[in-house]
């Protein structure tokens, strides 16, 4: 009889092409996805070489790292930006690679495309020249992030050599209450587990609250999921995977469709599959979380107090969070609810979709913006961007003085023109508060989209529990 | 086998966005990034040297061996911060534990992340900082790293690597060897499995 087996195992079974899965194998790449940082050196390798890229077919581009979130017929400022997209443009046309430019109605952020596109699809090895990759995972499917040598690897062979890993479950439990969104959850996880809790490990998220989760919201969690330097994180497929896969352009039709739907959920766990180590979260004593240092597991619930140093546990720690501290500009012992901020940010791959903007959405409504505020909103692909004007939530979010761009990474890490400046101190919803990451000397506090929302109409963080949110529906007929 | 001066970065979780900002991410090329390896903790806003920071330290000039803490290289898959550390003269990082991605980073790039206990790491972190001029050897086929008063440390590198290192071996050649079994896994794949030839809408 064959043995329970997790979804990971199942999935590294079907990849095999040479070599000794035990050990390492050659492992075959089903989408490898593109971008303008981490793929010039990657095609000027093969060109060197005189190698093709095996499967075009297999791969798509897209720009989304250094573009502007100003209208599209503005230049992209920057001389340097502006060479890394036109090198993108003509190294895809050259080798036939499909590519989705700055002029592309489907144009966004990789890892909000990808699955919006229906090209991530359960039992699927995904990689990226990025490490967010984690966030395909939400599907049931092996995805990671890979460095410009594998890219080019990948584009050469369509494989990679591959070590099993370990796996971890993390298994949440119970109800999320009110206010307290995916984001919180992602945030809990590695607050529990810290930033190197996960380390090469492959995460699978499991658990009655992972199973209640949208899929925006699973891929919010599995976005983070690098985060706790989990390899990759996935969850197993399910009917909520199979009906958002449903229509999706590159999902078949038909009575295909129903044959894909079984192959899909065939990849699940089995009941009873064991792993390598679990961890559980009871997601009832979750709250929203706000971060106060320069790494995600910094966190603390929103109406708490940014810790002092002498109640850490150990010499490294404090040695951290003093260092953080002094990056932060903040005081131990500080309440977080005190904390004012000047930037508000709600998109990137972790909080850029459609849910994430209604949530915002939802606060923002009838309120105003703080007037020391600068807040924006950037849609994580031109179709979030599309749906959501059609709801009325642009309207919603200009009316109170946030600003409505264009699609990208944007602030996320501040390739473009959008970033902070020296001691700027910033509610954002992307996924890293590292030092600089948002320009540098700028001040990142990782946050839920209501969250920020909330920070930006009071001009401090809040907590969003204590803000009726507005009927998103009646919010847009009403004007 | 790598012979060096060591010098030593003594705090855990470096990531690889403070190893080489996203602000140098904007080169199409493999070169010119270890001026800029460290770039916010290294230099201060005139683009002075700033003395608080420990790889500053003069006697750490021309060092080929980091010293590092704990989850070394979290964060971004940016192959750059392998690139600027090799740059600005590193041959070898030795901590106690690695990101994923980094690690396979520096293997793809021959700068070598050694994993060591925590207790050797502290002990010879203690000793480069204890005297100027501390050198250690690390040593890829005894895997081992030892300094010149007997003081040795054992450490494990996957075996696969291994032998891609000392052989000179690269993945890719030896991805590409295996041209018959990538055609037929190809030939073999679901009909049902997407591909990336449509007009998106
Ligand atoms: S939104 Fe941020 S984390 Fe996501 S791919 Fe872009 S830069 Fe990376």
């Amino acid at each position: 009889m064959e043995a329970q087996r997790t979804a990971y195992h199942k999935i590294w079974g079907a990849h095999r092409v040479a070599g000794d899965p035990l050990q390492r194998m050659l492992m075959y790449v089903d989408l490898h996805l593109v971008h303008e940082v981490t793929s010039p050196q990657a095609f000027s390798g093969l060109r060197a070489a005189g190698r093709r890229v095996r499967r075009p077919d297999l791969t798509l581009a897209v720009m989304d790292h250094v573009v502007p979130t100003w209208e599209r017929t503005r230049e992209t400022p920057d001389p340097v930006g502006r060479e890394q997209l036109r090198q993108l443009s003509e190294n895809c046309a050259a080798v036939g690679i499909p590519l989705l430019d700055l002029y592309h109605r489907r144009q966004g952020i990789v890892h909000v495309v990808g699955p919006e596109l229906g090209l991530t699809q359960p039992g699927m090895t995904v990689v990226c020249g990025d490490s967010h990759t984690a966030t395909h995972g939400a599907f049931g499917a092996l995805a990671f992030g890979i460095g410009t040598t594998e890219v080019e690897q990948v584009m050469a062979s369509q494989c990679l050599w591959q070590a099993p890993a370990p796996t971890l479950e993390v298994r949440v439990d119970g109800q999320l209450g009110q206010g307290v969104t995916a984001k919180d959850l992602a945030l809990g996880i590695i607050r529990e587990i810290g930033v190197a809790g996960g380390q090469g490990s492959i995460v699978e998220y499991s658990g009655s609250t992972i199973r209640a989760l949208t899929m925006e919201g699973r891929m919010t969690v599995c976005n983070m999921t690098i985060e706790a330097g989990a390899r990759a994180g996935l969850v197993s497929p399910d009917q909520t995977t199979v009906a958002y896969l449903e229509g999706r352009p590159a999902v078949p039709r038909g009575r295909e469709f129903a044959a894909a739907a079984e192959r899909w959920l065939s990849f699940a766990s089995d009941p009873g599959a064991t792993f390598d180590r679990q961890v559980r979260i009871d997601a009832s004593q979750l709250e929203p979380f706000v971060t106060w240092g320069t790494n995600p597991s910094m966190s603390v619930p929103v109406g708490a107090r940014v810790p002092e140093l002498a109640q850490l546990p150990s010499g490294s720690a404090r040695e951290a969070a003093r260092r953080a501290l002094a990056y932060m500009g903040l005081e131990e012992g500080t309440a977080i609810e005190e904390i004012p901020v000047d930037r508000v940010f709600i998109g990137s791959c972790t909080n850029g979709r459609l849910e994430d903007l209604r949530a915002a959405a939802a606060i923002a409504a009838g309120r105003r913006v703080n007037p020391r505020v600068r807040a924006m909103v950037v849609a994580g692909s031109g179709a979030v961007k599309r749906a959501a004007e059609e709801e009325g939530l642009d309207r919603i979010f200009r009316d109170a003085g946030f600003e409505w761009l264009e699609a990208g990474c944007s602030m996320c890490l501040g390739m473009n023109p959008d970033i902070l400046s020296p001691g700027e101190r910033c509610a954002s919803t992307s996924n890293r508060n590292f030092e600089g990451r948002q320009g540098a000397g700028g001040r990142t506090h990782l946050v839920s989209p209501a969250m920020a929302a909330a920070a930006a109409v009071l001009g401090h963080f809040a907590d969003v529990r204590q803000l009726e949110p507005a009927d998103l529906g009646a919010a847009a007929q009403g004007r | 086998m790598v012979e060096g001066l060591a010098a030593t970065l003594s705090r855990d979780d470096v990531d690889t966005d403070q190893i080489i900002p996203k602000q140098f991410l904007k080169s199409t090329g493999r070169a010119g990034y270890g001026g800029a390896c460290f770039f916010d903790w290294r230099y201060d806003a005139e683009g002075r040297d700033r003395p608080d920071f420990e790889l500053n330290d003069p006697a750490y000039r021309g060092a080929e061996i980091l010293l590092a803490g704990r989850n070394f290289g979290c964060g971004s898959s940016r192959e750059h911060a392998v690139w600027a550390l090799a740059q600005m003269g590193f041959r070898a990082v030795v901590a106690p534990s690695f990101a994923d991605i980094f690690c396979t980073n520096a293997l793809q790039n021959g700068l070598l992340p050694v994993a060591l206990a925590e207790s050797d790491c502290a002990d010879l972190q203690l000793r480069a900082r204890r005297r100027d001029g501390y050198r250690l050897v690390v040593d890829l086929r005894a895997q081992e790293v030892r300094d010149r008063e007997g003081r040795r440390a054992q450490f494990q590198l996957d075996p696969f690597w291994r032998e891609c290192l000392l052989a000179g071996l690269d993945p890719l050649g030896m991805a590409l060897r295996e041209e018959a079994a990538i055609s037929a896994f190809e030939q073999a794949r679901s009909p049902l499995l997407p591909n990336t030839r449509h007009r998106w809408e």
